[in-house]
């Protein structure tokens, strides 16, 4: 037996002995853990399973273990998700830290904030937020305003971010600030502060579906470390840009774990248009349902492909758009069937005469629409692919 | 799931890519349409092709074959379709030979195998009724006579139908219409008495046959496999040339999806080359897209047919309706962003468009293949 074959034994055994049977069911929302300061655990359950994700530093299983994660390889990484998946363990702990900061503060973080940062964020105990887009530069990101001037023993930043995801849950922020007015991407630096310095305010802002995940974020006379800059001074763009395609991943990521609670197309199909001989009672819906039924598998099987092409990870950035485009444009694509098939039901808003789960659905379509804006709209995914992959020309 | 190349299947698909490039490019295609051929391929080339192993791709080596197994095949298939070679490998090493193997007496093994592993016998397989793929349709008529057998009926679209020695017939036996039971095979001669075969010219310049059987007096060992019961074996048969068809389509919608990019980034308008537009570029991106999701499809389905998985059928199914989705897009794709060039017999990339049609049809479209899928996954 190979050594991985050893550690798939082991890792199905300590997932069965660790993960509680109520972390094995499809998440609610409501149900996610963020961790943070002042972290939040509907489920008690929730809480044991992130303790003990955290012991075997499996909240970050691929990251080395000096910083808190579990050291894996590429290899035993993925045996980790398919085990993960086969039992439906949800993930321990969500985290913008995980998903977005910790891959680039590893590889542009001096090893003082690597220190800093890193342990924090695989123990759910820093929860982070995005500092990118601004009123005036949400597409063209390149053009932000926000200012950071070098006050000798500290930068002081000024200016607004928008659709800060949770900033007002948030405890720390990786911001993009502009530290040169006189070049446009290299004038860029990445800054790390904390939400709780003087002059940070945030604003949620209610969306279409009548929940409130993004703010505004203003930021006045904020008085930032000097040692809170990430590699180079003016370098922030590339580091931008890299964390970008850690972004897309995790919403294709989360995207699929939302999956779980909302149920499948052609079981919802059945329920409202009725079956004859257990074919779907509508022969155009079917058709329209079996086509997204089955670019969902051949998605599925990319993702995979990908995998094992490349061992793990973002590597290349036109197939991270790829799946950013495809899989949000998927999402709101099932939506919008769901709402074929269960009609005026999907439409309700609040109150009597509907199922949670339809009320639920309604608010969770309006929700999806924005799987195509945030992280880089779908336009500037086959932007980034036509350049990256196909050598297209400016 | 590996939907990955091991080295040998590396080596066979770059070997297939420098043999189509150099031997078999679409230059000779045209070239076989242009003196009208009457096979249809280029008998030389084609026994070069078995020489190098691929007739007999899928064929046991005990049988003479070289046992590469469908993902190996498929990377031959991919590379075929980049060139739009015409060959008979499909009926010949996807249909022919492993319906044989899985239904074939050891005599009749013994008797047709080899020949078809080396190259030198074409079997076609009958099948088709009607215009469009509808596998369990079987009007054609087989009837017991002494100790054998007598046929009637007309088959359209046997593809190598023409030049066939030997004809798999599909007929029923029994059972009503579209019933899956009740359907047999026979072994016919493509020269007995009844049987006549008029050769259909197909817009991809590929050759196919209609053939209709008079009162075909048949003896007992012209039965493959049971009596009533083919239809399972033949499914299973036409799922792996599903698959391998989804591999040559990949090569083509690959092949025309390049040489469209390369135009784009070559013609100019307006003072700037047209691949600069945001318009081209989204499009050219959303083909990027269809392609990878159908050659993870693909891969999957060569996958699951060597690894013998349980749901093989719709992987199958998947990979085919990929495959004519993708295709019908980008060939379509390809002759607009050509523009008038597009048009015209000079230009290579016609030829890209009119093998898509015809390959799509071939063993099912996409609506064909999603109905089937929803069957499968009982939805």
């Amino acid at each position: 037996m190979s050594s991985l074959d050893d550690f798939r034994g082991e890792t199905h055994a300590w997932l069965e002995a660790n993960c509680p049977a109520s972390m094995r069911t499809p998440m609610p929302e409501d149900e996610r853990v963020w961790g943070g300061r002042e972290p939040r655990f509907k489920n008690p359950d929730s809480k044991l399973w992130l303790e003990r994700a955290v012991a075997r530093g499996w909240t970050v299983p691929g990251w080395p273990k000096a910083y808190g994660g579990g050291g894996l390889n590429n290899e035993e990484l993925q045996v980790l998700k398919e085990e993960m998946q086969r039992l439906g363990c949800r993930p321990p702990l969500f985290s913008f830290g995980i998903g977005m900061l910790g891959p680039v503060l590893l590889k542009y973080g001096n090893e003082e904030q690597k220190l800093t940062h890193l342990p924090p964020i695989a123990r759910g105990e820093i929860r982070w937020c995005q500092g990118y887009s601004e009123p005036g530069a949400g597409s063209d990101l390149a053009s932000l305003a926000t200012r950071a001037e070098d006050q000798g023993d500290h930068w002081l930043v000024n200016g607004q971010k928008i659709w800060t995801s949770y900033a007002n849950y948030a405890d720390w922020i990786f911001c993009l600030v502009r530290t040169d007015t006189s070049t446009k991407q290299g004038g860029i630096s990445f800054l790390l502060f904390d939400m709780t310095s003087a002059g940070v305010e945030t604003r949620p802002i209610a969306l279409i579906s009548g929940a409130s995940v993004f703010c505004e974020t203003f930021l006045t006379n904020v008085q930032v470390p000097k040692g809170n800059l990430v590699g180079r001074l003016h370098g922030g763009w590339d580091i931008a840009k890299e964390l970008l395609q850690h972004e897309r991943g995790m919403i294709s990521e989360i995207g699929r774990a939302i999956g779980g609670i909302v149920p499948d197309v052609d079981v919802v199909a059945k329920r409202y248009l009725g079956d004859a001989d257990g074919r779907i009672g509508d022969p155009v819906l079917r058709d329209a349902i079996a086509r997204h039924v089955m670019d969902d598998r051949a998605f599925g099987l990319t993702l995979r492909r990908a995998g094992q092409e490349s061992g793990a990870g973002a590597a290349n950035g036109g197939v991270s758009s790829m799946f950013k485009y495809f899989g949000t444009e998927q999402n709101k694509r099932k939506f919008e069937l769901i709402l074929k098939c269960a009609g005026t039901n999907a439409l309700g808003w609040q109150g009597d005469g509907f199922s949670d789960e339809e009320l639920t659905l309604c608010r969770t379509w309006l929700r999806s629409k924005g799987n195509s804006i945030e992280g880089g709209t779908s336009e500037i995914q086959l932007n980034v692919i036509a350049k990256r992959v196909l050598g297209l020309p400016d | 799931m590996n939907l990955t190349l091991n080295d040998e299947q590396t080596i066979l698909k770059h070997g297939a890519h420098a043999f189509f490039k150099e031997r078999m490019p679409v230059k000779q295609l045209r070239e076989l349409r242009d003196r009208d051929d009457n096979n249809g391929f280029d008998a030389a080339l084609w026994r070069e092709m078995a020489n190098l192993g691929w007739a007999g791709i899928l064929i046991p080596e005990e049988h003479g074959g070289a046992g590469f197994g469908y993902k190996g095949m498929g990377q031959v298939m991919e590379e075929a379709g980049r060139m739009l070679a015409a060959s008979p490998l499909a009926s010949a090493a996807l249909i022919a030979a492993p319906l044989l193997l899985a239904t074939g007496s050891e005599a009749q093994k013994n008797k047709f195998l080899p020949g078809l592993a080396a190259g030198e016998l074409l079997i076609a397989l009958a099948h088709d009724e009607a215009p469009r793929h509808a596998p369990t349709r079987i009007a054609t008529k087989v009837d017991k006579r002494g100790p054998g057998f007598v046929l009637n009926g007309c088959k359209t679209f046997v593809v190598d139908g023409h030049v066939a020695a030997q004809l798999i017939v599909v007929a029923r036996s029994s059972g009503a219409r579209d019933a899956r039971e009740g359907i047999s095979l026979f072994l016919v001669d493509a020269k007995a008495r009844g049987v006549q075969c008029t050769r259909t010219r197909m817009v991809d310049n590929r050759n196919a046959a209609q053939i209709s059987f008079d009162n075909v007096e048949l003896g007992a060992e012209a039965l493959l496999g049971r009596l009533n019961e083919a239809y399972g074996p033949l499914e299973k048969v036409l799922d792996g040339a599903r698959a391998a068809l989804a591999a040559e389509m990949l090569g083509t919608g690959t092949e025309a999806f390049e040489r469209t990019v390369a135009y784009l980034k070559l013609r100019r308008q307006f003072g700037v080359v047209i691949g600069s537009f945001q318009a081209l570029k989204h499009r050219a991106a959303l083909m990027f897209c269809e392609l990878e999701l159908t050659r993870s499809a693909v891969l999957g389905a060569l996958d699951a047919l060597d690894s013998g998985v349980k749901d093989s059928a719709a992987l199958c199914s998947l990979a085919k309706a990929k495959a004519c989705d993708m295709l019908e897009l980008i060939s379509a794709e390809a002759v607009q962003l050509h523009g008038g060039i597009g048009m015209t017999d000079a230009e290579e990339i016609g030829f890209f468009l009119k093998r898509a049609r015809v390959a799509q049809q071939w063993l099912g479209d996409a609506s064909f293949h999603r109905d089937r899928y929803a069957n499968l996954l009982g939805f």
